[in-house]
């Protein structure tokens, strides 16, 4: 099949990018989205052009690297999946598709499709841990939690930290990210001890790096590849509220 | 925001339900305004109690919309460069149209103060005739228009403004949140139902 793609070429961060259009053929409906680009890039190199640059690594959806606006969807118009695998199938050769980075302030792009999102680990540096003495890894059953909690935890800690959330947001809130880090630990027995504090410090480290704020679109959660729901942005501003009328 | 909203919230709905009176007669909403002006007449005068109430309404309206206006000066500074394709995606068509249902929502309160609380607008325009100066007015179908799109602007507000500060206000656990959900979309319709059935009444002349 063959596909028309209109790119976002950009030199550097400080350069000014742009929209290029390019002609891929030879892709098959099996082949992933970056499979796709791969084709495009060995052609761009065999031509003794810049191949375009992207993110990618693990390639199975786990890793959180891959992350490209298609099409004005963040990773794509399939739910709950990252760009690595979204396949070919799903996209109509007749219809150019447009790629584009991730935007916002917060996440510059170092060239083409890729952007520093390192943004989001200073949000987790503010507070996305416990403070216990680890020592070795402790019994499964050693602490009991019940199965609710464990399994909303576990919703949770599915963020990849890919950053769909704020690429997709209206407002450019990382709130999703920042609530699905917080309320993994908050939930747990381990992570009581700094759950508010928690809370409050990683909503202030996100404000603080230049991200907008949170009115509850839903963007987020629809694009998000690990279906994070928009309930845990409830639970962090419970914490964060209880925190101010605490006074800490 | 959730705050100052859930003050005006809970005006709207004292708001409603009292406009429901013009279906009692027309000595009954009369009789209303007389009561919300003698209501704690002793301690803060006749009509005191009105203007402490329309003081708190004007503090929460201008919260509201500084709270609004520092939202959308942050949301557009996160994104400096905006997509060249970004079609309308995946959210509620309630939660895109907040900011400018909002602008159009204050646009109509200033034209509602001025024609039912200063009566300069209102065809009859006179002070304390609440029924006579309602039924007057809605006996005009553009009046009636925009008056429906007003309080539909304010159901879809309502809509996503009440779930979103249940959420703000972080009452919504994972577990409720069908019940948030619904919550909201139900007190929406209610109140923009409670509010269109005044000049409807009035237009197809149940109210006269």
């Amino acid at each position: 099949m063959r596909y028309t793609l209109r790119v976002w070429r950009q030199r550097g961060p400080e350069e000014s990018g742009g929209l290029v259009d390019y002609d891929v053929d030879g892709i098959s409906p099996d082949m992933s989205f970056l499979e796709m680009l791969d084709v495009l890039n060995e052609r761009l190199v065999l031509d003794g052009e810049e191949p375009v640059a992207f993110d990618h690594d693990c390639r199975e959806g786990i890793c959180g690297m891959c992350g490209l606006m298609i099409d004005g969807v963040a990773h794509g118009p399939e739910r709950a999946t990252t760009t690595c695998q979204l396949h070919m199938r799903h996209f109509d050769p007749a219809e150019p598709i447009v790629v584009e980075p991730w935007r916002a302030a917060p996440f510059p792009v170092v060239r083409d499709l890729m952007v520093d999102r390192s943004a989001l680990d200073r949000i987790v540096e503010a507070g996305g841990y416990i403070s216990a003495p680890a020592g070795a890894a402790p019994d499964a059953h050693a602490v009991p939690i019940p199965k609710a909690d464990a399994d909303a935890a576990f919703t949770a800690a599915a963020c990849i930290g890919c950053g769909a959330c704020v690429a997709a947001c209206p407002n450019g809130s990382p709130m999703l990210f920042t609530a699905a880090k917080a309320t993994h630990l908050g939930l747990l027995p381990q992570g009581q001890p700094e759950r508010l504090s928690r809370a409050e410090d990683m909503l202030t480290a996100q404000d603080d790096l230049g991200f907008g704020g949170c009115t509850q679109t839903g963007e987020c959660t629809l694009v998000c590849p690990k279906g994070i729901p928009l309930e845990t942005i409830a639970t962090l501003n419970h914490d964060v509220l209880t925190a101010a009328l605490r006074g800490r | 925001m959730a705050v100052s909203g859930a003050i005006l919230f809970l005006y709207v709905v004292a708001h409603m339900v009292g406009n429901l009176k013009a279906f009692a007669g027309a000595g009954a909403l009369d009789d209303y305004g007389v009561f919300l002006r003698e209501f704690l007449s002793p301690v803060l005068g006749y009509g005191g109690f009105l203007w402490v109430v329309r003081v708190v309404l004007l503090l929460a309206v201008v919260l509201h919309m500084v709270a609004a206006v520092q939202l959308a000066r942050r949301a557009r500074k996160a994104r400096p460069v905006s997509y060249a394709h970004r079609p309308k995606v995946q959210g509620s068509y309630a939660a895109r149209t907040m900011r400018w249902g909002g602008v159009i929502i204050a646009l109509f309160v200033v034209y509602h103060l001025l024609d039912l609380t200063a009566g300069v607008l209102n065809p009859n325009g006179v002070e304390g005739a609440i029924h006579a100066n309602v039924v007057a007015d809605f006996q005009r179908w553009y009046v009636v228009l925009a008056y429906t799109l007003a309080v539909v602007a304010l159901g879809f507000h309502l809509r996503h403004g009440l779930f979103s500060a249940l959420r703000s206000l972080g009452v919504a656990s994972a577990r409720r949140a069908a019940a948030v959900r619904g919550t909201a979309l139900g007190v929406a319709v209610v109140i923009t139902v409670g509010f269109l059935v005044v000049p409807f009444g009035v237009l197809f002349g149940i109210v006269r």
